[in-house]
This record gives structure tokens, sequence and C-alpha cells, in this order.
């Protein structure tokens, strides 16, 4: 590493990353066995499938640098303040189309952050970024093209997907905030500042909402709070209830 | 996840073609979709290659049920896993059908609306995570006892599924199994939930190879056609004799009082079940017959716009191709 950081800022980043995806991945994981037609439940699951094995690598090494703590302690054993996942991936799956325009409006963020993850200082989240980025670039291919079917299907399917964008359009903000954690990572070359990315994302969204003829709503007011953990939406507890039932349930028994 | 056997249908067809046919079969020449096969051949197939795949996609109910109550990251990962391919096993099996003249569609809306049948085995419920460990290890375990002969079937596209769909299944009875162990060498808790899996399991497992088919003409004739490989009672027992051992080194106790090696057989002697259950589970009475199949109806219904939307659009591209050519 070219500038030392405190484990305390890395270990807040690589939990921005892991809760992500680990929480996005649970929502997803809802889906199965109930999706419209079933080369979805196919795709769903795989989704859910990588952004799980995203979450064991970003979380295995935040429990390394936490000190002997597992991914699974992290994932199965934290209250909801203390997860840093942004509040887009918590909100409750809705119809088909909202869970496909949230994954599109994630799936763009993410594609663009683990490009420049991969020029990361450390090398381990820069071999993280490596592997997830083949596996997003997929992501991102499947629900841009998902919400362009959409939306430029049917007028229902159009009316459903606008309110879709309407409803998630102001948790998108929140994917580029910047606090002193980002001002640290960035100082130590770890990661870009969330800011930067910005442009390219408005392009990329812009160009495929434009293909979906869908409008983005003009506010720019976004709804903030989960990474920093300062204040998570109602649905994260209920999410956690679930997920982390039998760790909760049965303390210290290996599964 | 499994092929359960129906029986074969009758076929009216002229006999001399029909002896020819069998002659190809008793050559082990297997049948394509455009060779000339009797109606009743066909007829077989359809239902029995749409139950399977239908059995494929209402499994991933009882699965899908743990998938966000896994106990860890890998677990989950595991299951999801298993769950996709099964939906995978669906889709190849809705496509072998579709080479006998059934669309897609049409086996959906006849599941739908009850008028074809999948496993009665995903009529049970899963209580508890060592219930995913159970279906794994026993219901796929009983899945493959049907599925490995039939990579032998005269069908050819069903032959080459099964081929495909073997090795996967052969995957999940090692993870399933990998599973319960981990329980049952756990904390007494975790061995209270894999007997209890075991407990309930057991039996709708045997009931997974169908009733005694000993004197069936129906069974007779699927297996002339090689449609049917085994008869139930032959798999039934292979099962038993299988998983007896690793019940054994698992230190599970299989509910039956009267399970016992026969020496002079050379198999274990074992209690049938209950068939008036297993009579009422198909009629519609299991324990989550009717959850079942209302969340696959629900499942459809509302994915309608979803699948009316990306049809529409699929429309609309193929006219702009034309036009800009």
């Amino acid at each position: 590493m070219s500038v030392s950081v405190s484990n305390d800022a890395l270990l807040q980043f690589l939990l921005r990353m892991g809760d992500n995806t680990l929480i996005l991945g649970h929502r997803v994981s809802e889906w199965c066995g109930h999706a419209p037609v079933l080369e979805e439940d196919i795709a769903l699951a795989n989704t859910a499938l990588d952004l799980i094995g995203q979450t064991q690598m970003w979380l295995g090494l935040a429990g390394e640098i936490e000190g002997g703590k597992s991914a699974d302690d992290l994932a199965f054993l934290r209250d909801a303040w203390d997860f840093r996942n942004v509040l887009l991936v918590e909100v409750p799956n809705g119809d088909f189309g909202r869970t496909l325009m949230r994954q599109f409006l994630f799936d763009a963020w993410h594609s663009i952050m683990l490009g420049r993850l991969m020029t990361s200082s450390d090398d381990r989240v820069a071999a993280i970024a490596a592997k997830a980025s083949k596996e997003v670039a997929y992501h991102l291919e499947r629900s841009g093209d998902t919400v362009v079917g959409l939306g430029d299907g049917t007028e229902e399917s159009h009316t459903r997907m606008q309110e879709a964008l309407d409803y998630l359009w102001p948790y998108v903000g929140e994917m580029f905030a910047s606090d002193e954690v980002d001002a640290k990572i960035v100082a130590a070359g770890i990661a870009p500042n969330p800011i930067d990315l910005r442009e390219e994302y408005d392009a990329l969204v812009e160009r495929i909402l434009t293909q979906a003829t869908l409008t983005i709503p003009e506010s720019r007011f976004a709804h903030k709070g989960g990474r920093d953990g300062r204040m998570h939406t109602e649905h994260l507890g209920h999410l956690l209830t679930q997920m982390q039932w039998l760790q909760r349930a049965y303390p210290g028994a290996k599964w | 996840m499994y092929a359960q056997m129906v029986k074969s249908e009758a076929s009216n067809d002229d006999p001399e073609k029909l002896a020819e046919f069998q002659a190809r079969i008793d050559a082990d020449i297997k049948i394509e979709p455009k060779d000339w096969m009797p109606q009743g051949y066909r007829k077989t197939l359809i239902r029995q290659i749409g139950q399977h795949a239908h059995s494929e996609i209402v499994g991933q109910l009882p699965e899908g049920n743990w998938i966000t109550r896994a106990p860890t990251l890998e677990r989950k990962a595991i299951l999801l896993a298993k769950v996709q391919d099964e939906a995978g096993h669906g889709l190849y099996l809705y496509c072998a059908a579709e080479t006998l003249g059934v669309s897609r569609d049409e086996l959906t809306e006849m599941l739908l609306d009850g008028r074809m049948k999948y496993s009665s085995i995903f009529n049970y419920p899963t209580l508890n995570w060592a219930d995913i460990g159970a279906v794994g290890w026993l219901v796929d375990g009983a899945a493959i006892m049907n599925q490995v002969p039939l990579q032998r079937t005269s069908f050819g596209p069903y032959s080459r599924a099964m081929i495909r769909i073997c090795k996967e299944e052969s995957f999940h009875q090692r993870q399933g199994y990998d599973a319960i162990r981990k329980m049952a060498e756990g904390t007494p808790e975790q061995k209270k939930m894999a007997q209890d899996a075991m407990n309930r399991f057991w039996y709708p497992s045997l009931m997974m190879f169908g009733p005694s088919d000993k004197e069936s003409v129906h069974s007779a004739q699927s297996m002339a056609w090689k449609i049917k490989i085994n008869t139930n009672d032959e798999l039934r027992q292979k099962f038993v004799d299988q998983t007896v051992p690793q019940a054994e080194y698992l230190g599970l106790t299989i509910p039956d009082p009267d399970l016992k090696w026969n020496e002079e057989r050379g198999h274990y002697d074992f209690s049938e079940p209950d068939w008036s259950e297993f009579f009422d589970v198909i009629k519609g009475n299991g324990p989550c017959n009717v959850d079942r199949l209302a969340a696959r109806n629900k499942a459809w219904d509302d994915g309608k716009w979803v699948r009316d939307g990306l049809l529409a659009h699929a429309r609309k591209k193929k006219a702009g191709n034309l036009a800009a050519e």
C-alpha cells in the first residue's frame, strides 16, 4: 500500500461493499420459485449467487482486518446499526419491475465502481474487484436489457417501470455520497471518491433509460443513512430477523 | 429433481409399424423426434417428461423456503446453486417435451389448472434446516435411483437430458448428505432437527417410487418401450439398501421398527409406506398441495405483464429491424 490507512476506515469501506452485496443478494434470493418465467428464475438465482459469493470475499477480508472474525460472523451476528449498505438495496422487492429497476440502478454503479477498484492500491481489494467485475458486467447487461424491454414493452409494463424508477430514484444519490471514511480511503489510493463516479453513471443510466422510453425524475433529493449506519429503513430489521434467525437461535452451532 | 413414473397410454396403431418400432427399441436404437412413434408412446412420454419438468419447477418452492434463512453464506450459496440447477433441469425437460409436439406454455397451463401432476414429495413441507439436507440426501437420492436407468431410455432427447441431469443430481445428493451430517454430528438441538427431518421424509421418499407395479399392464408396456427400465419395487429396494448404512453412519434412526437385514435375500426387509396417504396426497390432500399450486399460479399471473411486455418489445425491435433493411 502506498499510503497507510487506518484499519477502521478500510473496515468501513469493506463493510460498505460487502453489505451491499449481502443485502441485495438476500433480496434477490427471495424471488426463488416465483419469477414470471423460468429463464428469470434461473437468472435471478444466478445473480443472487454471484452477490453472495462476492459477499464472502468482501466480508471475509473485513473479518480478517477486524481480527479473527469470519464473513459469517459479520453477516449473521451484527445488528442493523452496524450494517453499511446503501438504502437502495434494502428496499423490498415490490413487483418484478421494481426488482429489476433496483438491480439496474445498482449494477450500473457497481460495474463502474469495480472497474475503478481493479487498480486499487490494495492488492486484496483489486483482486476481489477483478473477479466480481466479470460477474457484474453480465448483471448489468441483463438488468439493462430487461429495463429496456419492459420500459418499451406494453403500456402496462411501461407504466410499472416508470413507477419503479420514480420510487427508487431518491435512493440513487446515496451511492455517490462522501464522508471522512471516503476521504481516508481516497487518500490511500484504495478506492475512488464516490462523487467522481456520478458523471459516468448518469451517462450510462440516461442512455439505457432513454432506450427504455422512461423519464428520469428531475429531483436530485437523496435518502441517506445506510452507508454510514446513521439511519436504515424499517425494512432492514425484518430482513435480518429472517436471515440471522438460525445463528441467533442456536449460538455456537456449526452448520 | 424427480421423475415419477406415469402409466403408459393405450395405443391404436398399425400393427406392422408397431412391430418395426418395437424392433428398433429392442435393438437399442434411440427414437428421435421426427421418427414415427405410436400415439401411446408419444402421449406417455409427454406426460412423463412434462411431469418431471413440473416437479423441478414446483420443487423450487420447498427448498426456496429456506434460502433466506440458510445459516451460513456457504450454505446459502450451495442452496441457491442447487435451486438454479433444478430450474435448469426444468428447462431442458420442457425442451425435450417440446420435441414431441407440445409447447412449454401448454404444459404450464396443464400444471396450473391441475390437469398435470408433479411429484407428490413436494407437497410435504420443509420445517427445519435439516430438511434441506434430507431433501438432498433422501429425495434426490430416491430421484437418482429412478433417473439413472432413464439415461438409457429409448427416446433420444429424454435420454440425453437425463444424462446431464443425473450428473448434477449426484452432486446435490452429496451436498445434502454433507449438510445433514454436519447436523447429526452437531449440538443436541441440531441432532433433534436431523432426526425430525428423517422421521418426516423417510416414508414419503419410499413413496416416490410409486406403488408396487409387479402386476401392472401399463408398466409392462412402458418397460417394453424402454420408457421405464426397472419395476418400482426393484428401485425402492435398491434405495433402502443404499440408505440404511448411511443413516447408521449418521447415527439417525429410520422410523421403521421392522427394518432389518435379511441374510437369505441379501436385502433389507422394510415396512411399506401408508399407501392411503400416498393416494390422498395425489388427490390433492397433502399438507402443501393447495399452497404449492397457488404459489405457482400467483407467479404465473403476476408475471403476465412481464411476459407480455418483453414480447411486445421483441416484436417492436423485429419490426424496426425489418423496416431498416
